[in-house]
């Protein structure tokens, strides 16, 4: 699998914060204690006509300004997230027509949690190196929803990335990827249910850490690699605080470039995918990167992936990056971000 | 093609008028008309109907003859057409009623115009004035028919330094007037602050910038000038008609600030009546929103490109100016019953040529011109009328 | 907006990828696409060629719109320009990703892709274009 992988890659962040002080003084309780504890100081928020169809667009398009492909040229698209705007009619097709990848196209929507992204990142490579398409694209994206009052209100975020997969130009290869998967019910979203609700701690534990472990572990030992291998480790973000415990666990110090979530929150689908854009956005040839994803339900994506010199003449400008992003921002009260979230229902 | 004169005319009160019904509104109107003129049914060889949207406003097409019903025709089969160009509704109406008797088609034709407005809420209404923009270009992607005006208000301001003042000037001299108008929808005067500081619509625009919803109807008799006399002591002569065109969409058009429909119906009426903007005594102009009266006097060539904002202050369009113009109040304080509006402005300037506009009377008024604008100014007509 | 599904997909090339067409005669690109060059007329007949427009352009009027339609309520307030394309064209559209008084005439601006409305909660929803300052 050496020579498949990334070929280009762009991600997007809405610019609406709230920060976590503002939300937790609505329900009375202290967020300077909360901040710290989660690890999280504000959260993105989706303007209202912002969703996951318009961010995975966003994303798609920065990946494409980045590089020189004919968009005519992918011949798959899968989209990741828990938000898509409609449940029947895929985000996939919208996004295929707006950057001109239609008709001779496959798409599919893809669903599982947190790493919906990372999936669609394996069918690709999968296809690329089945030679049934020529360059693939993979979306992770989400307006993540959260219960007003609900701990996840403080982290659930929006925003996303896009990876075209391929061949040639690669700036990032995909050495191998495998995945770890139970059936574990840590967090869910009936169907027609407009919040997910969660098992409160058993999400750590037997959910987060037993299959981020596992699957890192799995993968070190297919690839027989250690940590001190890896220039850079990107772990699944629903918080500030798991990755940085499960990075001391599998004994990986060098995650702070791919960890977002502080900045932004948790933007689901999208998360560990915009933790690899920020990676990509510094690393150098020849560096290599650990990625482990993760989705509740429950499973975990691993890459091992290693960047090649095609990074240097990569046009990484032509497109903003995860850090220019994080930087513009426009704070919002409470109010507006309820507005916003369509917390405010109403017929 | 031979002369025209109007022989009649009649229009019901403007405003909110819940006991009156689309058919009543009209019915009324149409036979004061007829009443004035001297004429009976018999006597009526057409009739058009200007209305911009009664299939929405009260869900009812067909109204060309729904309108020869009711006003008690049907058993005489008159033709009835129905005319439609948006807020120019009535102006097309009188221009087809004016070209089929100049014709020689016909010889008296009644024209009515008609909008029934409050049958429907706020918001629906508003949509349904949207309609006259582009549905696919600009309604679509959120700009209000305010917003439209308040583009073309925008970009007046930053071209020609016209100000927030100037538009509220508009404002209150047509309020004014209409305080003196027994027929207008609002008969007293508003305050320089209170049309500056009103609420605000679309950025400059605020309330007191923007006409009215309004429930009403106007009708005229028309017949053919040589018989004129015939039938009335008074006919007023239509001595001009003129109409253009424009693209739909306000982003299409060669100048933002030019209603390029407005200047072509223009030099139409003034080439016909062998007259220019100087031999204007007064004019009933389309105030849809107060930046349209500063637009409008300019394209009509009463005062220079871009001069239009002072024509208030420097006293040329003020009821004792030297051109006034909507001394009826205008559709801001007379209201504008879309598809009456075109018809109602006829009436007004009739009544000036006539010496019958009690306070509101014109001196030595003997030339008058109707100007009415359809949508963002897609569509103009221009009437001139002279005493005969 | 009145009308069905129909109406709204025969427009998605205009509204996703702001796709005009060009005179074979006169070159003068449209936006939308036209039949027919209003220059040309009959000599453009079947000379019409699509092509796809850069989205960046310069904003030569706007307003704020305080009252707005039903499905744009909850927007207001919000800006609305027209807008010079760099290719000639002018269109209307919403101004994002600004404060609104930063808005201004001349301001540079380029396209994004954002939801424009929706039939109701449980109808279709339609996208296109928006258009948002450019950096620098």
């Amino acid at each position: 699998m050496r020579d498949i992988g990334i070929v280009s890659y762009g991600s997007y962040i809405p610019r609406y914060r709230i920060k976590v002080g503002v939300i937790a003084s609505v329900w009375g309780k202290d967020g300077a204690t909360i901040s710290r504890g989660l690890g999280i100081n504000e959260k993105s928020v989706p303007s209202i006509d912002q969703d996951t169809a318009t961010i995975s667009v966003e994303a798609a398009r920065s990946a494409l300004k980045r590089c020189a492909i004919d968009p005519q040229d992918i011949g798959a698209i899968y989209i990741g997230s828990e938000s898509h705007p409609y449940a029947v009619k895929p985000t996939g097709t919208i996004v295929g027509e707006a950057i001109g990848a239609t008709p001779d196209l496959m798409v599919a929507d893809y669903e599982f949690a947190c790493k919906a992204g990372t999936a669609g990142v394996q069918s690709c490579t999968a296809l690329v190196k089945a030679d049934m398409i020529k360059y693939g694209l993979a979306v992770g994206a989400d307006t993540a929803q959260a219960a007003p009052g609900d701990a996840l209100e403080f982290s659930a975020s929006a925003g996303g990335a896009a990876f075209i997969i391929g061949k040639d130009d690669v700036i990032a290869t995909i050495n191998h990827t495998l995945s770890f998967t139970t059936d574990t019910p840590d967090f869910w979203r009936r169907a027609e249910r407009k919040y997910p609700a969660h098992g409160g701690r058993f999400t750590g534990t037997p959910a987060y850490f037993k299959h981020i472990t596992s699957c890192a572990n799995n993968l070190m030992q297919k690839v027989d690699t250690k940590p001190e291998d890896y220039d850079y480790a990107v772990f699944h973000q629903p918080n500030g605080k798991f990755p940085v415990n499960v990075a001391k666990k599998l004994k990986y110090g060098q995650i702070k470039q791919g960890l977002i979530v502080p900045y932004i929150g948790n933007t689901y689908s999208g998360a560990s995918l915009v933790g690899l854009s920020s990676v990509l956005d510094v690393a150098k040839p020849g560096e290599r990167v650990f990625l482990i994803s993760y989705g509740s339900g429950a499973g975990s994506d691993g890459f091992d992936i290693t960047i090649t010199d095609k990074i240097t003449k990569f046009s990484r400008d032509n497109a903003p990056t995860v850090a220019q992003m994080v930087e513009v921002k426009e704070y919002i009260d409470y109010g507006t971000y309820a507005k916003l979230t369509d917390l405010l229902y109403w017929e | 093609m031979r002369d025209v004169a109007v022989i009649g005319v009649g229009l019901t009160k403007f405003g909110e008028l819940w006991d009156k019904s689309f058919r009543r509104l009209i019915a009324e109107a149409g036979s004061k008309a007829i009443l004035d003129a001297n004429i009976g049914g018999k006597d009526i060889d057409a009739m058009y109907i200007g209305s911009m949207s009664p299939g929405r406003f009260i869900g009812q097409e067909h109204v060309g003859a729904l309108v020869a019903d009711a006003a008690g025709f049907s058993h005489l089969h008159i033709p009835a057409t129905r005319v439609e160009g948006a807020c120019a509704s009535g102006g097309l109406a009188i221009r087809e009623g004016y070209l089929s008797i100049a014709s020689g088609m016909n010889d008296i034709v009644v024209v009515g115009g008609v909008e029934k407005m409050n049958d429907v809420g706020g918001n629906f209404a508003t949509e349904t004035l949207a309609t006259a923009a582009d549905q696919e270009w600009e309604a679509f992607f959120g700009v209000t028919f305010p917003g439209l005006y308040a583009m073309i208000a925008k970009r007046h301001m930053h071209e020609y330094g016209t100000t927030k003042e100037q538009l509220a000037q508009v404002a209150v001299k047509n309020h004014a007037n209409g305080a003196l108008n027994p027929y207008a929808q609002y008969r007293r005067e508003i305050t320089l602050d209170q049309a500056i500081n009103s609420t605000m619509v679309a950025c400059p625009l605020g309330l007191m910038d923007c006409s009215p919803v309004t429930d009403g109807a106007a009708s005229v008799v028309l017949c053919a000038a040589e018989k004129a006399k015939k039938f009335t002591d008074n006919p007023v002569k239509i001595i001009a008609s003129g109409q253009g065109s424009d693209t739909l969409a306000l982003h299409s058009r060669r100048d933002i600030c030019t209603l390029d429909a407005t200047v072509h119906a223009a030099k139409m009426a003034y080439k016909q009546a062998n007259l220019t903007s100087s031999d204007i005594d007064l004019a009933e102009v389309h105030d849809c929103f107060t930046i349209a009266e500063i637009c409008a006097i300019e394209d009509l060539g009463f005062v220079e490109k871009g001069q239009g904002g002072k024509a208030v202050e420097n006293k040329i369009t003020v009821l004792d100016g030297s051109l006034p113009v909507n001394t009826s109040g205008g559709l801001k304080s007379k209201g504008h019953p879309v598809g009456a509006t075109g018809v109602a402005q006829i009436i007004e300037v009739v009544q000036q040529l006539r010496g019958e506009a009690e306070k509101r009377q014109v001196k030595d008024a003997r030339i008058g011109l109707a100007h009415n604008i359809g949508g963002s100014g897609a569509t103009c007509t221009v009437h001139i009328l002279e005493a005969m | 907006m009145a009308g069905g599904v129909a109406r709204f997909w025969r427009e998605i090339p205009q509204r996703y990828n702001i796709i005009g067409n060009k005179c074979g005669s006169c070159e003068r690109v449209f936006f939308p696409p036209r039949e027919t060059c209003p220059h040309c007329r009959r000599k453009s007949l079947g000379k019409m060629e699509d092509i796809k427009l850069s989205g960046k352009g310069k904003i030569i009027t706007y307003t704020i719109i305080h009252v707005g339609p039903k499905a744009f309520e909850e927007q207001v307030p919000y800006p609305v320009a027209i807008i010079k394309l760099k290719e000639g064209p002018q269109i209307t559209a919403q101004i994002v990703d600004c404060d609104i008084d930063d808005v201004k005439i001349g301001m540079k601006v380029e396209n994004t892709f954002r939801r424009i409305q929706e039939d109701g909660y449980t109808g279709a929803i339609y996208y296109g274009y928006k258009f948002k300052p450019v950096k620098g």
